[in-house]
């Protein structure tokens, strides 16, 4: 089995699905000769040509736009966003227009997009290169939102968005891009949207998060497993919408709940979590839900002594959780 | 000539930047030998249908019995003449709220329009979950549109692209009024289909007014069409109330998109005789004197007085393309009244997503 980093995985997902089916190609900035601000595209450009791999204006609501405007006639765009924090032009489109059109027309119209957005920080690109922006459109109904943390399901969730019939909004933890590394099985590797993956089991706390968060939860709940304490760690993966039954499930083991996100903490993605648990699982609950976030302050600040400050680690989790273990 | 391009010959805005209307949409001489093989008493019978469903509309909100109505009263010139330059049932539309004539000459029904202006079961744009006339119609290639305006654009570009790609050899035709050209969407869609030379052609249905914002309060040049040239796209210039020359310019735009030599930007001027909506009261923000000079130059009465001199529309027809409008009229009023509301449990919660749809 290979091992391979996250944007490889991306990379390898994209590729298969353009040899897969001609009706699918990729628009965004910078994705057809330069392959790309990350490399996610390298060589699709060269294998594909032009075609497939089309360089738009440097504007993003018409790279959404127009995706939208391909699916309608029945291609299968995958549109580039370059850093997720210039998605905002394109809001208007995503939530006005492709997660309406379903609904709005009855079924008559469809739109099979995918939007690729690498988001959140820890690398240094200040106010507008590190925004974690899931909870806007976690809140949209005809939008899927999906964030992977491993190499294997950025592959098998990226091909089963292209596949899939709605707009999908794939954010991709840039982060991770080369520092997560990690085995692609050999076969068609098809991750469902939908079901969130339990990645460690325990029975004292359950730690729920996605995408580079996960990775640092697996971190932490390595560290804490020294001490004694066996937390069970949640991947939500696709976050709207919501896997309920696997969130519940968790937290009738365990009887606590810790939410980790990079994102701000009010009216952060993990709110809609700590409602769930206690609208269908307040009985079960021996604890207070606890959210670990990032501060209320607009973004990510640049300075190496700010960021770190700003952002979540293992070993902030690893204290969140240790607190929680002794409530 | 109905008919200019742009930019060369635009016409000159006032001193005090004011675009002076009267000149704006000046009389066009009736265009004869080149119309002919028009099928021209159906078109005209389109128009007339469109406008007595709409009068139709008006009177039903007055009556208290139906909730909401947006016209497209004035702009039956403009949306006949560019649905007679279409392959219909072949090239695609993006329209906009006000093209119940287009949307008549593309094949919706008198009965499905007053589906949703009643909002009844069955209206086909949306299942009547949005307001009246924010049409879409898959079986005749008609996007679905929203309200939000402009964001149409950029989906013509992207069904351009399609188009393109596939190297079909059809046609997207987009219409929007002016006001929603100072949206950022229409600069990046038209951008678009300039960039990468696609098979789109833009109408401006030029009314004069968003909803109470005169021209001059949108752009600083008398022609929209001006602005094709920043795109690198022809811009023309149409007299919007003229069904024969919107035609005549729409054919070249088309069959140029068809070529393959990229999008055209055509500004149909005409305009609005009524309020914006059911909601809006035009008295504040215009003269009825204003709005009674205009009803000298409708496109009716314009393309009745073309057709008469033209000997091919005699009283008689005339008489019973009023006759048929009417029944038609009646027999769609009578249709929506009597149709059930929809559902929440069915046409409410769903279809969200594509899983979810059930073709009856």
């Amino acid at each position: 089995m290979p091992e391979m980093t996250m944007v490889e995985a991306i990379r390898l997902a994209m590729d298969e699905e353009l040899a897969r089916d001609e009706r699918v190609f990729i628009v965004g900035e910078d994705v057809g000769r330069r392959g790309g601000v990350f490399r996610a595209t390298q060589g699709l450009f060269a294998k594909y040509g032009e075609k497939r791999v089309i360089d738009s204006p440097l504007a993003e609501l018409s790279i959404v736009g127009v995706g939208i405007g391909a699916a309608l006639y029945g291609l299968r765009p995958i549109c580039e966003i370059q850093f997720a924090d210039f998605i905002h032009p394109a809001f208007n489109q995503i939530v006005s227009e492709a997660a309406k059109m379903c609904y709005r027309s009855g079924g008559e119209w469809t739109v099979p997009l995918v939007i690729r957005a690498p988001y959140g920080g820890g690398i240094g690109g200040g106010l507008y290169h590190s925004q974690s922006l899931e909870a806007f459109f976690a809140h949209v109904p005809g939008l899927k939102v999906v964030i992977p943390s491993t190499p294997q399901d950025a592959r098998g969730l990226l091909k089963s968005a292209v596949r899939d019939p709605n707009p999908v909004l794939f954010f991709e933890p840039k982060k991770g891009y080369r520092l997560i590394r990690g085995p692609v099985t050999e076969d068609e590797g098809l991750v469902p949207i939908g079901p969130a993956h339990v990645t460690r089991e325990g029975s004292d706390l359950s730690l729920f998060a996605y995408g580079m968060m996960h990775h640092y939860a697996l971190q932490a709940a390595e560290i804490v497993s020294g001490e004694g304490i066996r937390a069970e760690v949640v991947d939500l993966r696709t976050l709207y919408p919501p896997d309920r039954a696997t969130i519940v499930a968790s937290v009738r083991k365990t009887g606590k709940a810790l939410i980790v996100h990079e994102d701000n903490l009010t009216g952060g993605y993990g709110a809609e979590i700590a409602a769930i648990l206690a609208d269908e699982a307040f009985t079960d609950l021996d604890a207070p839900v606890r959210r670990l976030c990032g501060p209320d302050i607009p973004a990510v600040p640049f300075s190496h002594p700010l960021q770190d400050w700003f952002m979540p680690n293992p070993n902030k989790i690893a204290q969140a959780m240790r607190e929680l273990a002794a409530y | 000539m109905g008919e200019r391009r742009s930019a060369g010959r635009a016409q000159r805005p006032r001193a005090n930047g004011k675009v002076k209307m009267a000149s704006t949409a000046t009389a066009t001489a009736p265009a004869k030998a080149a119309a002919t093989d028009l099928p021209l008493l159906e078109m005209f019978s389109v128009m007339l249908l469109a406008r007595r469903l709409d009068e139709r509309a008006w009177v039903l909100h007055r009556q208290g019995k139906i909730a909401f109505h947006i016209s497209g009263m004035g702009h039956e010139a403009t949306q006949v003449g560019i649905a007679y330059a279409m392959r219909r049932g072949e090239d695609w539309l993006v329209p906009y709220y006000r093209d119940l004539a287009l949307m008549l000459a593309l094949g919706l029904t008198p009965l499905e329009f007053m589906l949703g202006v009643y909002g009844k079961r069955g209206e086909p744009s949306s299942g009547a979950r949005q307001m009246p006339s924010h049409f879409g119609l898959r079986r005749a290639n008609v996007v679905s549109t929203s309200a939000p305006v402009a964001t149409q654009i950029p989906h013509a570009a992207g069904i351009g692209l399609a188009i393109k790609l596939k190297g079909d050899e059809r046609v997207v035709v987009t219409t929007i009024g002016e006001g929603s050209t100072s949206q950022g969407e229409w600069y990046e869609g038209l951008n678009w289909a300039a960039v990468h030379k696609l098979p789109v052609v833009c109408v401006v249905e030029n009314n004069v007014y968003a909803i109470s914002e005169p021209q001059d309060r949108q752009m600083a040049v008398p022609n929209v069409a001006d602005r094709a040239a920043a795109f690198g796209m022809p811009g023309v210039v149409v007299d919007g109330n003229d069904v024969l020359a919107v035609q005549r310019v729409m054919q070249q735009a088309v069959d140029r998109a068809r070529r393959g030599e990229g999008p055209t930007l055509v500004e149909a001027k005409t305009y609005r005789p009524v309020p914006h909506s059911s909601d809006d009261d035009d008295r504040s923000y215009r003269s009825r004197e204003e709005v009674e000079q205009w009803k000298k130059r409708d496109p009716l009465l314009l393309f009745r007085a073309t057709l008469q001199s033209m000997g091919v529309l005699s009283e008689a027809a005339e008489q019973a393309a009023e006759a048929k409008a009417a029944a038609k009229v009646e027999e769609a009023v009578h249709g929506a009244d009597a149709a059930p509301y929809p559902d929440p449990a069915v046409e409410g919660l769903g279809p969200v997503y594509v899983e979810e749809i059930h073709h009856a």
